[in-house]
């Protein structure tokens, strides 16, 4: 169910957030951001002005009036559409999300209702073959229920009301009976209705990091508008009378304008792309804590590995062939339905043609299943049995004694990280079967890319030392916590927080939710149990959890997008500087024109043309601010060099030759 | 600007500055730690302890950062309103040899002030005014302690930054007291001692007179019997002649105070023509060491800094970055000056002179642009050559520096603590676009710690912005003498009149003390004023910046990685360099612009004020 991307261009975003630049001109939601506020203020100051004599000619007047309007609107608009797109995107989701269904006791009937209108109380009936809409408790009946999808244990389980065992969990399947559940917890929605929340800017929360930053927006506004009441007084010391539009237009090119008024929608834009990947984020404080992770905690199974052992190789005895391995290693898989006795029964299809036969061709065999004293399975038949199981049990069942081939190939697998199966007749060993993990492709190259920026990666497992060792130099990670218990995890986390560091996981059981909430960033599996979705701060609709990698670039990008859009705002203004000053002076005392660097035609001219650049570059940033700045996955210092010498430097030149290009343009078609 | 001997001279200042920085930056390591141990211990450390004892401090509790501001706080006023009783009854004091009389009431405020808070503006001409008393218990005392406690919030500021999950961050006055015995007083018993070697003088006599060699004539207002000015009948002034054949040569406790005064990057002279006066900075080797002494402590602390972080290298960046400055600084000054006045040039005057008007020609044109660079980049304000008679964009440079916040190595301390919020805006604006939420050496930015570094740059701007705005259409100065008609004070029309405001706000906020001169402020406005910004410029700056080191001092430290911002390394002292000269030209540019700038265009096309 991926999110559909929308174009930039997209009209049905575009047109309504065309009204709603409008709508947010009310200045007691502009407020909320206060260099957006003041440059309100003085276009209203300026348009006042319109019916005042002597502040200059009207043309120019009303110009420089449109354009501050301009300037708020364009801020308004990228706001708007960041918000329109937001919202795009949770209906998508929303839509794709309503799949479940329950039954909702109501007075003496029941109605059947979305899983996600469920609210704590609701007392719900689940049929056989029905999924558990949410966590809850069963307060009457009793059933078997699959709770594969959470715990991995593919028995099914039995469920009563009363006692310990009447808990049951959302997403897991009523096999038998019917049960009545008391939801107990609000269920999923709340991540959709908070994701709905931070897109839209009215009610979204500022993250601590935008806190600071309009801190220090507001603070450079504060600043120029002490700056501008001194101008006018030393301008009346030194016999030059500053108009108010002018001094206005000065004003509002050097507030910070181009980050005020994209601020917001990079904000949003960043939480939107998170949900393009299908991961719903708690808060936007959750995404900035992405960016500054610097160790992944990763699952081993299926973040690291393709879920189970898979048997990559057939070591045949002194004596014995591998084709004749290979076929007693098929044959005491055939009815073995685990991943791993499946895979042995393709390898040897695989590699020698052995087709797999079905157990039902074979009407005399037997099947001997796995238990925990013989620790073999096997088959069988004509007479003959054949087992497979750990270098032991084998050893045991052969009479006390295995070949020392294949004591040695035994050894040298599990040395390597792999799980030796033996497998043997009643007379003799015939060899070993290799069983791996299988690590995922291009994920070390990954992993080398998150070492280049810093972080640092640990798998978690359950394998013992030497297996996870060998895992993890396969797959690159830095480091590896081998039999760990969810306390383990929970310990691990602490520890490295002590240590300074920023930890990010993923989790789907209960027994990770500790940990989940203790991590700075916790992404739990839309597969996993309410306790973990509502401890971890991210839920990944996909439930994949490498996509921990693509989270943590979704927060560095959002970080960069708006470091670099606030430098490039802050550097522009030395270009203003000289655009203006020379033009408020250059009346009075003409002897200052070698100051007009650029150029410009004349005072009025580079007054409005810096005006116009200003708020243009609102309008042409909205792009940026919506797809945020490349990323690119290197050190800090060589990110940092690449974007202070795009967006600083860029930022002082880029300016200059704008504004340059707007007085030509002006000045040619007549506007001043 | 092509004299090799002056290149050599630049060369050993920047080369012995960075030999010292090192020992004096680990000899700081121990003044400023309470158990610390130094070669001085066996003559000092029963002074200290017995000083502890009669003040009843403990050097084993610490205070946190409302204990240690408040404490500074509380000291800071008792010593001004002492100085300001010292100078009301000055005429009742010892070491009076002049019989110089008590001082008014708002330039004894002014002058406690601005000695209080390290700026050393002086309203007076001190020869003229104060008495060796006065110089010494009043004013002296005042520059060790002022230094003492600008070095004491650098340290605490710096602990903030060193320490993690503590809510302390040092004991005020064991830093007072270790300052002032293990630092200030033995360097300067020896620096003096070696300024008294260069011809300095060091005595209680009455002034000297001496019999002109050449005598000439003036013009002088007639005076009554009583010493007021005569008028005639319309009102204009009755002018005598007076012949001149002697002149007064003014004597006292020169070095002792001198070498306060540049180590503490106090400023004050001795003497009105500070550090001009053939005593006050009797040789070229004199004017070496003294400008040396006023970057000394400001560049040791860079390694202080350094060491305390555990990160070296962050040190020698922000030492670095501050060079840059600095160099950048003296090369433009250099420059102007050098190249001289055009307009005299047309008059005939040697353009390889250079623009000697106001300078000491002993000093010439590379010295006097290196002092005015250092006392200006530093918070000193001593001055060797009449900042006033500087080009246009000569006189731009000591006015940016001061703008800049004089974070270039900076007043003893100050420079230090006004360096950490320039850091902390260089790393908050910058650090975003390495893809992490912003930290200095491992210390988060959060909007507390921005809104305290905002703080101090508004205060910064709006202290010297709004007083000069307010002085510019206001008239303070003393009325004119002739039509009595009331003044801005200012000794120039147009914008060289305006840069002389401007320069006073400037140098009152930032603490620096020099003055441009031709400001006419020994007036009530103006002392009042000028008194009121310096007091802001000081305090006002530390309260938010001692929040800032406090919460610091809270914080936990993040670990370090190739992911974090780094803050080693010539990027980030080229970031540095930028946001300060970014937050300086965007507050400063119109200011500057109505000042120098339009004074040095209308220059060049033949207009002088």
């Amino acid at each position: 169910m991926a999110a559909k991307t929308h174009s930039i261009f997209d009209p049905a975003i575009i047109t309504p957030a065309i009204g709603q630049s409008f709508v947010k001109l009310n200045p007691v939601t502009l407020a909320k951001n206060p260099v957006m506020f003041v440059t309100e203020v003085g276009a209203a100051i300026t348009t006042a002005m319109l019916l005042v004599k002597g502040q200059g000619h009207f043309g120019f007047l009303i110009q420089i009036a449109l354009w501050l309007w301009f300037t708020v609107l364009f801020a308004n608009f990228a706001e708007a559409m960041a918000e329109g797109r937001g919202k795009a995107q949770a209906d998508s989701l929303r839509k794709a999300r309503t799949q479940t269904f329950a039954n909702r006791i109501k007075g003496t009937g029941t109605e059947s209702v979305a899983a996600e209108q469920l609210r704590k109380g609701d007392v719900v009936i689940v049929k056989a073959g029905e999924f558990i809409p949410g966590d809850g408790e069963i307060v009457e009946g009793a059933a078997t229920v699959d709770e594969s999808a959470i715990t991995g244990e593919s028995a099914p389980v039995v469920r009563e009301s009363g006692g310990d065992r009447s808990a049951v969990t959302g997403g897991t399947r009523v096999l038998s009976d019917i049960i009545k559940i008391k939801i107990t917890s609000n269920p999923g929605e709340t991540f959709l209705d908070r994701m709905i929340g931070l897109v839209e800017g009215a009610k979204r929360q500022k993250t601590p990091n935008e806190i600071a930053l309009t801190i220090l927006l507001s603070a450079l506004t504060v600043i120029f508008l002490v700056v501008l009441m001194a101008l006018k007084a030393y301008g009346y010391y030194s016999t030059v009378d500053f108009t108010v539009p002018v001094l206005v237009a000065l004003l509002v090119c050097l507030i910070p304008t181009t980050i005020g008024g994209l601020l917001s929608a990079i904000g949003i834009a960043g939480i939107d792309r998170l949900v393009q990947k299908n991961v719903l984020a708690m808060s936007g404080r959750a995404v900035e804590a992405a960016g500054d992770v610097d160790v992944l905690l990763l699952d081993k199974t299926g973040t690291i590995t393709l879920g189970n052992r898979q048997a990559t190789e057939f070591m045949p005895a002194p004596g014995v062939t591998e084709g004749e391995l290979a076929e007693a290693a098929q044959l005491s898989s055939l009815a073995d339905e685990t991943p791993e006795g499946r895979s042995i029964v393709v390898l040897a299809k695989e590699k020698y043609g052995l087709r797999g036969r079905e157990i039902h061709e074979m009407p005399d065999a037997a099947f001997v299943p796995f238990t925990a004293q013989t620790r073999m399975s096997g088959l069988d038949v004509g007479g003959a049995s054949y087992r497979k199981g750990a270098a032991g049990a084998v050893r045991d069942w052969v009479g006390g004694r295995l070949p020392k081939e294949v004591e040695k190939h035994v050894e040298a697998i599990a040395g390597n990280g792999g799980t030796p199966l033996v497998v043997a007749t009643k007379e003799k060993a015939l060899g070993t079967i290799y069983l791996k993990d299988i690590v995922k492709g291009g994920l070390s190259e990954r992993f080398e890319r998150f070492r280049a920026m810093g972080i640092r990666t640990v798998m978690i497992t359950g394998d013992n030392a030497l297996t996870a060792a060998a895992i993890a130099k396969e797959a690159g990670v830095d480091s590896f916590l081998a039999q760990a218990k969810p306390e383990e995890k929970l310990a691990l986390i602490r520890k490295e927080q002590e240590g300074g560091h920023l930890v990010a996981m993923t989790g789907d059981g209960t027994n990770d939710a500790p940990a989940l909430a203790q991590a700075d960033v916790g992404v739990a599996m839309n597969t996993g149990t309410q306790a973990a979705k509502e401890a971890g701060n991210m839920v990944d609709l996909d439930s994949n959890p490498t996509k921990l990698l693509e989270i943590v670039e979704i927060g560095k990008q959002l970080l960069i997008t708006r470091g670099a859009l606030t430098t490039f705002s802050i550097a522009n203004d030395v270009a203003k500087y000289f655009a203006i000053i020379p033009a408020m002076l250059l009346g009075t005392f003409p002897a200052i024109a070698p100051l007009n660097v650029m150029h410009l035609k004349s005072p009025d001219s580079a007054i409005l043309s810096a005006v116009i650049f200003n708020a243009l570059i609102i309008i042409a940033l909205i792009p940026l601010a919506l797809r945020g700045v490349r990323f690119r996955p290197l050190g800090a210092a060589r990110i940092l060099q690449r974007n202070v010498l795009i967006y600083g430097v860029g930022g002082v030149i880029v300016p200059f030759i704008g504004i340059k290009l707007i007085d030509m343009l002006i000045t040619m078609i007549g506007l001043i | 600007m092509n004299n090799l001997n002056s290149w050599m001279q630049l060369a050993l200042f920047v080369g012995v500055l960075l030999l010292i920085t090192k020992p004096l930056g680990l000899f700081l390591m121990r003044v400023l730690d309470a158990r610390g141990r130094t070669f001085l211990d066996p003559v000092l450390r029963p002074l200290e302890r017995l000083t502890y004892k009669i003040c009843g401090i403990d050097p084993a509790r610490e205070h946190n950062w409302k204990q240690y501001t408040a404490a500074m706080l509380i000291f800071s006023l008792v010593a001004m309103v002492t100085t300001y009783a010292l100078l009301r009854l000055q005429a009742a004091l010892p070491l009076n040899p002049q019989k110089l009389p008590a001082w008014p009431e708002h330039l004894a405020f002014n002058t406690a002030a601005s000695f209080m808070t390290n700026t050393n503006w002086q309203s007076y001409s001190p020869e003229a005014t104060a008495s060796y008393f006065t110089n010494m218990v009043a004013l002296a005392a005042h520059n060790f302690f002022s230094a003492a406690i600008g070095i004491a919030i650098a340290a605490a500021v710096v602990r903030g930054v060193a320490r993690q999950t503590m809510s302390t961050i040092g004991n005020f006055w064991v830093d007072l007291v270790r300052l002032t015995y293990y630092l200030l007083l033995p360097v300067c018993v020896v620096f003096a001692l070696f300024l008294i070697s260069q011809g300095m003088i060091q005595n209680f006599k009455p002034y000297d007179t001496a019999s002109l060699t050449e005598p000439y004539t003036t013009q002088v207002q007639k005076t009554d019997d009583k010493g007021n000015p005569v008028n005639d009948a319309a009102g204009k002034p009755v002018m005598i002649d007076q012949k001149v054949d002697t002149q007064t040569i003014a004597e006292g406790p020169m070095a002792s105070q001198v070498a306060i005064k540049m180590l503490g990057t106090n400023g004050g002279g001795f003497t009105n023509a500070n550090a001009a006066h053939p005593f006050e900075n009797p040789t070229p080797l004199s004017n070496f060491i003294q400008m040396l002494s006023i970057f000394a402590i400001g560049s040791a602390l860079t390694y202080y800094l350094g060491r305390m972080v555990k990160h070296q290298r962050h040190g020698w960046a922000v030492w670095a970055a501050m060079t840059f400055l600095f160099l950048a600084g003296v090369f433009v000054l250099w420059r102007a000056e050098a190249a001289g006045n055009p307009i005299m040039t047309q008059l005939g005057v040697d353009p390889a002179d250079g623009n000697m008007e106001g300078k000491e020609v002993r000093f010439g044109i590379f010295n006097s642009a290196l002092f005015t660079t250092i006392t200006t980049d530093a918070s000193c304000g001593a001055v060797n050559c009449m900042h006033d008679s500087l080009t246009p964009l000569g006189g731009l440079v000591p006015l940016f520096n001061i703008h800049l916040g004089e974070i270039v190595f900076g007043g003893v301390g100050s420079g230090l603590y006004g360096m950490f919020v320039f850091i902390v805006l260089t790393v908050f604006i910058c650090g975003l676009m390495v893809g992490r939420t912003p930290e200095y050496l491992g210390k988060k930015i959060e909007p507390y710690d921005v809104k305290m570094a905002s703080l101090v740059i508004l205060i910064l701007a709006w202290d010297i912005l709004g007083f000069s705005a307010w002085a510019s259409v206001s008239n303070w100065g003393p009325p004119d003498p002739v039509t009595h008609a009331v003044t801005n004070g200012t000794n120039n029309n147009g914008p060289h009149g305006f840069s002389e405001i401007l320069y006073a706000f400037s140098s009152t906020t930032g603490n620096n003390g020099s003055a441009f001169a031709g400001l006419s402020a020994n007036t009530p406005w103006y002392n009042t004023t000028l008194a009121v910004s310096m007091l802001i410029g000081r305090i006002a700056m530390i309260i938010p910046i001692m929040a800032m080191a406090g919460a610091f001092a809270r914080k936990k430290i993040v670990a370090e990685s190739v992911g974090t911002f780094p803050v080693t390394g010539p990027l980030f002292a080229t970031l540095l360099v930028g946001v300060i000269l970014l937050v300086g030209a965007l507050n400063f540019f119109p200011a500057l612009a109505l000042g120098p700038i339009l004074e040095h265009f209308l220059m060049l096309t033949g207009k002088l004020f």
